[in-house]
């Protein structure tokens, strides 16, 4: 899915009839919408109908069927052939009873299911039909086994607990075929007509809940053993087979028919993030991940371990989608599965795993490859007695410099291989020489510049004293080198409303100076001297002017802002002093004053789901992104602050922060009382946070594939240098790589990723990060060495890259076809025969249904006028420079149990699934998605707990107002406070804690977060969205 | 015909005024036949220690084209208390608060004595005096303390009431606001940019709702409470402040590398400080004060590049139209100086420089608005010290000498019009009856505004006889002239002032000999150098002096007698005699004939001829040509100094020798303005060049037979002398040819 997939036509879009179809065929009476359209209430999946009696099935039934009528036999007979019985369970087949209007004709042959725009299919298609087909839906999860039978011992625990282990090969479960499209809803009226959908549409059949995951076998060894790399490529089956008896996956629906109660499908038997999650934190959790092998899968991000850099990158610094890239490029089109890494060049390492070296040859610089200019790494190959080395990534032959060389041992290694950093290790850091300076001059340590709206609203509301005070405190706290005293970053203050207020703050000033600039048209730094200065040398006259500038202000009456110029003067102030540096925004309205980059309220709820939508995202005026050029070619990273109260257009506000690097925060409707604690962190923790400055990636590639797109915070000037005004430990870029020729399985697929950057002492380096991932001719090596969430955080920012030039209709339909796509290509290419009604998913993509779903769900994909367009472009703008964990967590919140404590233990409790059906009313859980965290109270919570969380005695007496929980000394609180303390420990935003309790209107809030169930604001169902994917597989393999 | 002398010195006295002709030729064709045009040299402002204002309203004539004041040249009819216009001959009704008038009763302004007279009256609020200080940073060190010190002594100097701002500017310009209290704030603009007034007042935060700003109607001042304005405070309040303001003032903080000029944004500063007063206190007493250490170099009104290679333009470069910024920087500057004349403030320049500082394209904001224009080498001069502190001096009344926003108006009786005035105004366009259509100077209109003006401010009026010559005026009537200056006096206090003369008329052909004996030579003289001047300016310069020696050899023709081709037998009567010699030396300088005095041991110092023949060993020379003063000491003199004779008690008079033209030098500097340039040197001393270049070149190296002679010191000139020049003249003159 790359951007070219978007801005080209998108190869799947002849899908678009037939997707019609299906939706109205199950759509209740208003849908006429596609199904691309997942997340819209108004599709048939999505619509809520609680209270809808359903029919039940037995469970792992892998053959549920609804009543059948003529001519669906030979459905049904697929289904029973799939023999999900194998599991050892007795499929009982659940025949809901015939549905009272189903006087349709006899159902038509299947291959004009694909063609619902026929009248004729339409008028003769019986709607029951639909409901048999989905009702018989299975999915069946497939790991290599199901090629390679013979190996079940390592199989992948996943998540299934069926108690019997079986021979995959049985497991595939039974289900309709894809193509198997529902015909029109409507058997009276013909087409898409929607008045009248029948009911019989509604009879789902679902295996019932008494039993626990029938239909799940359970492989042996829950463990896997050594033999787990994926080196040992004949050693499979990591992934167990899984078989899933699915329900019909739209509830919907009237309740007139007759028949036994329906009751859900047990959401447990469905594919678990939370399951693998656990599983991998068993299985490598605490244990030292060493990155000596090229190609190996590392732990997830959610799993704990301590990486040991043996010559590859770790993966806190690069997560690639697969670790095997298929060889060919036509190999890759069939996959379709991304090619991508997701770099974070500053990503913190936890206290035990080693800082990066610094390695420096003085004068004579860094080693590079002669031709393709890759820096000195393992990746190297030393020659003819180490004179000469080969270039691993261009395959040149090079000089060893006189200075560097060194003898090579027995095996062909320099025997100075585990004394140099850059021979032995995946990341590290070189000092660079002035040729690699801005105008061959040492760069000048960076400044920080504090830019505080004093409109009227900000002294209102005493934010600008709350600034100004804490900055007093902050400053001190300025990012260092860990050798040096003090910090080396220069500090300077700037006020603004309609104009802008520079100060003189030198160090020798009895008092500090104000110069007014009121031009805001072609803004201008009035001053040279005292604008940058050291804070320890100039505390006095900085914190006389601290005190001073509320004060000053208290009796402003200006309510307008400019926002651009504001901009344009840190920019240019940094420019006069000629270093790079941040600046830190505190905006809180719409810029309307009269002056570049004015702006206007152009929030409109009518281009929602128009072509026009993407316009929205889009900044209102050209002149932001010249601004965001400038500020990156002169090393001007902005960090925004902004307390809204309506629409602020952050689209157009934030893309200079976007495009230099920079963070930005939003703290809507901004209380004093409430939201300080939340702001203050944020901003001491981005002070405080270490940040490499003018930075210029390069990401190098061995032959037969290369770079392509590159999606982050970052400022493309060409294809290939990515710009950052600054980077910090959060931002993280994802790559996305091409073929251009053939891969050498046997050489690999190498990457290179050099950043060149200031750090925060005004020393200019480079940092270094080396990766190596196998190559194959056979698919099913790259299917088992993807990574979900890799994937997730590839798909989320290249589709939100692809909402600014194309429909969101379009984009989400690409989603899910892509996501289909990849999955039936694993089906047809790696899983053995089996019924195309089953659905197959590769072990390593198990939980990718539910996190692309999660992804369709997020607001940005969702245009739906209860949600704001700053909500949705600030979401946008977040992900876009998300690493891999972060991008995890906000697409599957986390929510942790907290009533059932084990109270002596240190560890956090295990999650669980992001659905309503896990809560309960004598429970209390947290829910945290990286922005924001919510603590769910249920009606019955233990009164105990209450009292030790809160100090008041019932559930009645919590206040929802607070946003911290009070310090308590007993037990509870401080293990809540500790576990709420762990969740934000290393978030790049800190969360405010949001109290919700059971059945009052803010749970509404916390409902949404709950993703593997029906969004309030139309997102499917997790189970539905199974069901959509499993359609459109089946279509794909026939 | 010593009267003559005696009336015009008594005029002038009296009412300020002096007239070229006393007796006016009575039709237009003869008064052209004058040469010399009918015109008057108006002081408008002259101090008049001896007449009290009065405290009421003038009487103005009902006619809505004249509305003359009522004088005593009138008829007034006592009984029927009713008075006729002396210039329209309209009929008025006295006023009811002249009910009780007779002849025994009359108000001042009908007595004869009164031919002058000035009103006070309310209109308005009064606002306080106002001084901008507009300065340059781009000083070195010295000049900057010394500018600074200035500055601040200046304080003490101003009315206690009067509000005061401060602008300085180098690469940028800040203005200050002067009322912060623990945070010192200003206001930057970049130099590069011009801006409008509306711009500038957004920027300063000054607009508010828009005050319609009623040009032409400076005295129906806006109804509105005196605007209080951040930058521009009562002295007596912020005094401490701007001292210190003043103290901590630092060089312009910006880099300039070698090879380069400071970047100095004299337009756009001044562009502020207009924009600034035009937006908070129009039409009310102002003064932009700008102090300047260089030429501008950047933005508009750039007069030089900042690359010092490029030397500023000379006057080569402006022949030849090379002077690649003049046009533009003029514009600029007279586009200011217009409208600072609009809002009725005026603009002082004081310019202190070794090189140039480009007031040939500023010289417009000072001359249009009635500023001064000072220009000496560094800030740390006497002359700048000094001159600056007499910007403050106070007049004989204790008054401040300086008035604001005054507006002329002149009206004359039928026979006559109006061609032009010349001084430092501009025109007010106001048309009327007595508007002639032929200009001199600045023409078509009755009434001109001089924003800054002083008692000695003197403006050229000139006028034109329309009387017929078939229509004879009759005998004893007289033409009269009324000039009423309306102006804002240094108290704040709105006053008008009423200067009404009349003079005879003569025929020309009948009673030449009156006119003749009537002509002001020195009045005429000053009067047509101001026509040259200002013709220099507008045309091209050699023609200017072909006109002078036009207009000259024409006098002596009409007025000389002689035999025709006989030069030797030119004369010119005593009221002609020196007006030849004044032309000589308008056409040698730049202004009008210096004076010399020797000092010697021969008798009393005495005035000597402006010639080379005056320079003597034996003497002590002292010139005065307005901006100089120079002491020569002669050759012989000078050596006996070194030798130190008056340091012996033996010869104590030559030490009084010594001393008496210093003490008469020092008495000059003490009362004129702007402070002279000091010279004091002797033969042989590279500053006497001050003294050869002014007298007139008698001996030079071309008529060697006087070289080694006694009888003074040769000129080496080309330059002819007045000898020569006269020589000349007379041969034009009597030429038959001509």
């Amino acid at each position: 899915m790359s951007q070219q997939g978007y801005v080209t036509a998108p190869p799947y879009s002849q899908s678009q009839p037939r997707m019609g179809g299906f939706s109205a065929g199950f759509g209740p009476p208003n849908s006429s919408l596609h199904y691309g359209h997942y997340g819209d209430p108004n599709s048939s999946h999505a619509a809520p109908q609680p209270g809808m009696s359903k029919p039940t099935v037995p469970l792992g039934s892998s053959a549920p069927l609804g009543p059948l009528p003529p001519g669906t036999h030979q459905f049904s007979q697929n289904n029973f052939q799939s023999g999900a019985s194998a599991a050892g369970q007795q499929p009982h087949r659940f025949q809901s009873p015939p549905p009272p209007n189903n006087t349709g004709p006899s159902y038509p042959p299947s291959s004009l299911h694909s063609q619902p725009a026929s009248p004729h299919t339409a008028s003769t298609s019986c709607t029951t039909q639909l409901a048999n087909q989905l009702n018989s839906m299975q999915i069946n999860s497939y790991g290599p086994s199901a090629i390679q039978s013979s190996h079940t011992s390592s199989g992948h625990p996943a998540s299934f607990q069926g108690p019997q282990p079986l021979p995959l090969t049985q497991h595939q479960m039974a289900l309709p075929p894809g193509p198997q499209i529902p015909p029109p809803a409507n058997n009276f009226s013909g087409l898409c007509a929607q008045s009248s959908l029948p009911n019989m549409a509604r009879q789902d059949g679902i295996p019932g809940s008494g039993l626990p995951n029938p239909n799940l076998q359970q492989l042996p060894g829950q463990t896997p053993g050594p033999g787990y790399h994926p080196q040992q490529g004949n050693y499979g089956p990591q992934m167990a087979g899984s078989q899933l008896s699915y329900p019909g996956a739209f509830p919907g629906g009237p309740a007139q028919l007759s028949g036994p109660p329906q009751k859900r499908l047990d959401p447990d038997s469905i594919p678990s993030p939370i399951q693998v999650i656990e599983n991998d934190k068993s299985s490598r959790g605490g244990q030292i991940y060493a990155t000596n092998t090229r190609g190996q899968v590392p732990p997830l991000v959610t799993t704990d371990c301590l990486i040991q850099d043996q010559g590859h990158a770790s993966p806190r610094y690069i997560r690639c989608t697969t670790y095997c890239f298929p060889s060919t490029s036509d190999m890759a089109k069939q996959a379709r599965i991304p090619l991508a890494a997701v770099i974070q060049p500053f990503a913190t390492v936890p206290q035990n795993e080693t800082p990066l070296y610094v390695v420096n040859h003085g004068e004579a610089g860094p080693i590079r490859c002669n031709r393709c200019k890759a820096y000195m790494c393992p990746f190297m190959q030393f020659i003819e007695g180490g004179r000469r080395y080969q270039c691993g990534f261009c395959n040149c032959i090079n000089d060893v410099p006189p200075f560097f060389f060194q003898h090579l041992d027995h095996i062909g290694r320099r025997v100075d291989h585990y004394e140099r950093p850059e021979l032995s290790l995946g990341s590290y850091e070189y000092v660079a020489t002035l040729d690699y300076c801005r105008n061959n001059k040492p760069p000048n340590p960076p400044a920080y510049i504090f830019m505080i709206d004093v409109s009227y609203r900000n002294i209102n509301s005493g934010l600008v004293k709350l600034i100004c005070d804490e900055l007093k405190t902050l400053l001190d706290k300025l990012p260092r080198e860990e050798q040096e005293e003090s910090s080396a970053i220069r500090v300077g203050f700037v006020t603004y409303n309609k104009v802008l207020h520079f100060f003189n703050v030198k160090s020798n000033l009895a008092q500090p100076q104000m110069m007014v600039v009121s031009d805001v048209g072609e803004v201008f730094v009035p001053l040279l001297d005292g604008f940058l200065v050291n804070f320890q040398e100039s505390r006095s006259v900085v914190n006389n002017l601290l005190d001073q500038i509320p004060e000053m202000f208290a009796d402003t009456n200006e309510s307008e802002t400019i926002f651009a110029p504001v901009i344009q003067a840190g920019m240019e102030a940094l420019k006069a002093a000629e270093c790079a540096g941040k600046l830190f925004i505190f905006h809180s309205s719409l810029p309307t004053a009269e002056a570049p980059g004015k702006l206007r309220n152009r929030d409109d709820k009518k281009l929602l789901n128009t072509d026009k939508e993407k316009t929205l995202f889009q900044p209102q005026v050209n002149s932001y992104e010249s601004l965001a050029r400038d500020c990156v070619a002169n090393g001007c990273c902005v960090n925004l602050f902004l307390f809204p109260n309506q629409y602020v257009d952050i689209a157009s506000l934030g893309l200079v922060t976007m495009h230099t690097g920079g963070t930005l925060y939003k703290y809507n409707n901004f209380q004093l009382n409430s939201d300080s604690p939340q702001f203050l962190t944020d901003l001491r923790r981005d002070i405080e946070k270490k940040t490499g400055f003018d930075a210029i990636m390069r990401v190098r590639t061995s032959t037969g594939f290369r770079a392509t797109d590159f999606f982050g915070a970052i400022y493309m000037n060409n294809t290939t240098d990515v710009e950052m005004a600054a980077v910090d430990c959060d931002k993280a870029v994802t790559v996305e790589f091409k073929h251009d020729d053939k891969l050498n399985e046997d050489s690999g697929a190498l990457i290179q990723c050099a950043v060149l950057y200031t750090s925060i002492s005004g020393q200019r380096r480079l940092r270094i990060h080396n990766i190596g991932l196998n190559c194959s001719t056979q698919l099913a090596d790259v299917y088992k060495t993807c990574e979900t969430d890799a994937l997730i955080n590839f798909f989320a920012k290249s589709a939100f890259k692809a909402i600014l030039s194309q429909p969101l209709k379009a984009v989400r339909e690409i989603l899910v076809s892509q996501t289909a796509h990849m999955l039936a290509c694993y089906r047809k290419n790696c899983a053995s025969p089996s019924a195309v009604s089953q659905l197959i998913l590769p072990d390593a993509m198990k939980v990718l249904p539910v996190y692309v779903n999660c992804l369709l769900k997020s607001s940005v994909l969702t245009g739906r006028p209860e949600i704001p367009t700053d909500e949705r472009a600030y979401h946008r703008q977040l992900v876009m420079s998300m690493g891999v964990a972060d991008t995890q967590l906000f697409f599957y919140p986390q929510l942790l149990p907290i009533h059932n404590l084990d109270l002596k233990s240190d560890a956090v409790p295990a999650a669980v699934r992001c659905s309503e059906e896990r809560l309960s009313e004598g429970g209390a859980f947290i829910l945290a998605n990286g922005l924001s965290m919510f603590l769910w109270l249920g009606v019955s919570t233990p009164p105990e707990l209450i009292q030790g969380l809160f100090n008041v005695p019932s559930f009645a007496h919590i206040s929802t107002e607070a946003t911290l929980l009070p310090d308590l000394a007993n037990t509870y609180s401080k293990k809540i406070k500790s576990i709420v303390e762990h969740i934000q420990n290393q978030k790049p935003y800190t969360m405010k804690l949001m109290i919700v309790k059971q059945r009052e209107q803010p749970e509404m809030l916390f409902r949404q977060f709950l993703v593997e169930d029906k969004s309030i604001h139309g997102g499917a169902s997790y189970v539905d969205f199974l069901c959509c994917v499993h359609k459109e597989i089946c279509q794909l393999l026939n | 015909m010593a009267t003559y002398l005696e009336f015009i010195q008594q005029n002038e006295e009296r009412d300020g005024v002096r007239f070229s002709w006393n007796v006016w030729p009575s039709s237009r064709l003869e008064a052209t036949r004058m040469v010399v045009p009918l015109a008057c040299l108006l002081t408008p402002l002259r101090e008049r220690p001896d007449l009290p204002p009065v405290q009421y309203e003038p009487v103005l004539c009902s006619r809505p084209t004249c509305k003359a004041v009522l004088n005593p040249l009138c008829q007034v009819d006592y009984r029927a208390k009713l008075w006729a216009c002396n210039f329209c001959f309209q009929r008025n009704q006295f006023p009811p608060a002249y009910a009780g008038i007779s002849e025994v009763n009359q108000p001042a302004e009908l007595m004869p004595q009164f031919s002058t007279i000035e009103y006070i009256v309310q209109r308005g609020p009064q606002t306080p005096l106002i001084f901008l200080y507009v300065v340059d940073t781009c000083l070195e060190e010295e000049d900057l303390q010394a500018l600074k010190e200035s500055l601040q002594m200046s304080l003490s100097l101003l009315p206690a009431d009067a509000l005061v701002g401060l602008i300085t500017f180098g690469r940028m310009i800040q203005v200050h606001e002067l009322s912060c209290e623990g945070i010192s704030k200003s206001y930057v603009f970049r130099g590069t940019k011009d801006l409008t007034a509306k711009q500038i007042q957004d920027m300063l935060g000054l607009s508010r709702p828009a005050v319609p700003i009623q040009q032409g109607r400076p005295l129906q001042a806006p109804e509105q409470p005196v605007i209080s304005s951040r930058f521009l405070q009562p002295v007596h309040k912020i005094d401490m402040n701007l001292t210190d303001l003043l103290g901590e003032l630092q060089r312009d903080p910006w880099p300039v590398t070698q090879g380069k000029r400071p970047l100095r944004s004299t337009g756009v500063a001044l562009s502020i400080a207009v924009g600034l007063l035009e937006g908070t206190f129009p039409n009310t007493g102002a003064r932009i004060m700008l102090f300047t250490g260089g030429p501008p170099t950047q933005g508009p009104g750039m007069v030089v590049g900042d690359e010092l290679k490029t030397p500023i333009r000379s006057w080569h470069d402006i022949e030849k139209d090379n002077a690649r910024f003049m046009k533009k920087a003029t514009k600029h500057y007279e586009t200011l100086a217009n409208r600072t004349a609009t809002n009725g403030h005026c603009i002082d320049i004081y310019a202190c420089a070794l090189d140039q500082t480009g007031l040939l394209e500023m010289k417009c904001c000072a001359n249009l608005t009635g500023g001064h224009m000072v220009m000496g080498d560094s800030f740390n001069t006497s002359l700048f010290k000094q001159t600056f502190q007499r910007v403050f001096n106070k007049g004989l009344n204790g008054e401040f000498r300086m008035a604001f926003g005054a507006n002329l108006e002149v009206k004359t009786s039928r026979e006559l019009k109006i061609a032009g005035a010349i001084g430092p105004c501009v025109s007010l366009n106001v048309k009327g009856p007595c508007v002639s259509e032929n200009e001199l100077g600045i023409g078509g209109t009755s009434q001109w505004k001089i924003c800054g003006l002083d008692p000695c401010t003197t403006l050229a009026i000139y006028f034109e006889v329309v009387n017929q010559h078939n229509a004879p005026i009759p005998q004893g009537g007289r033409g009269a002239v009324q000039f009423v200056t309306q102006y804002q006096h240094s108290s704040t206090q709105k006053r008008i002032r009423v200067t009404t003369i009349a003079r005879n008329w003569a025929d020309a052909q009948s009673q030449l000999q009156h006119i003749e004996a009537a002509f002001d030579q020195e009045a005429a003289a000053v009067l047509m150098a101001r026509l040259g001047v200002y013709r220099a300016e507008s045309e091209e310069g050699p023609d200017v002096l072909r006109w002078l020696d036009r207009q000259l050899i024409r006098l002596c023709q009409k007025f000389g007698q002689y035999n025709k081709d006989d030069p030797n037998s030119f004369r010119l009567s005593e009221s002609f005699s020196l007006y030849p010699q004044f032309m000589f030396h308008l056409r040698r300088s730049p202004f009008l004939q210096p004076i010399l005095y020797a000092y010697s041991f021969h008798g009393p110092p005495e005035p000597v001829l402006l010639d080379s023949s005056s320079i003597l060993p034996d003497r002590i020379l002292l010139m005065d040509t307005f901006f100089q003063i120079v002491i020569y000491l002669g050759e012989t003199i000078a050596q006996w100094q070194k030798a130190g004779y008056q340091d012996m008690p033996e010869y104590e008079n030559f030490k009084h020798l010594l001393q008496a033209p210093l003490d008469d030098a020092q008495e000059i500097l003490q009362t004129r303005f702007p402070m002279p340039r000091y010279v004091h040197t002797e033969h042989g001393g590279s500053q006497a060049r001050f003294l050869l270049s002014k007298v007139n070149p008698s001996q030079t190296h071309n008529n060697l037979y006087a070289w080694g002679q006694e009888s003074g010191a040769p000129i080496l000139t080309d330059d002819v002398s007045l000898q020569v020049f006269m020589d000349h003249l007379k041969k034009l003159a009597v030429s038959s040819a001509a």
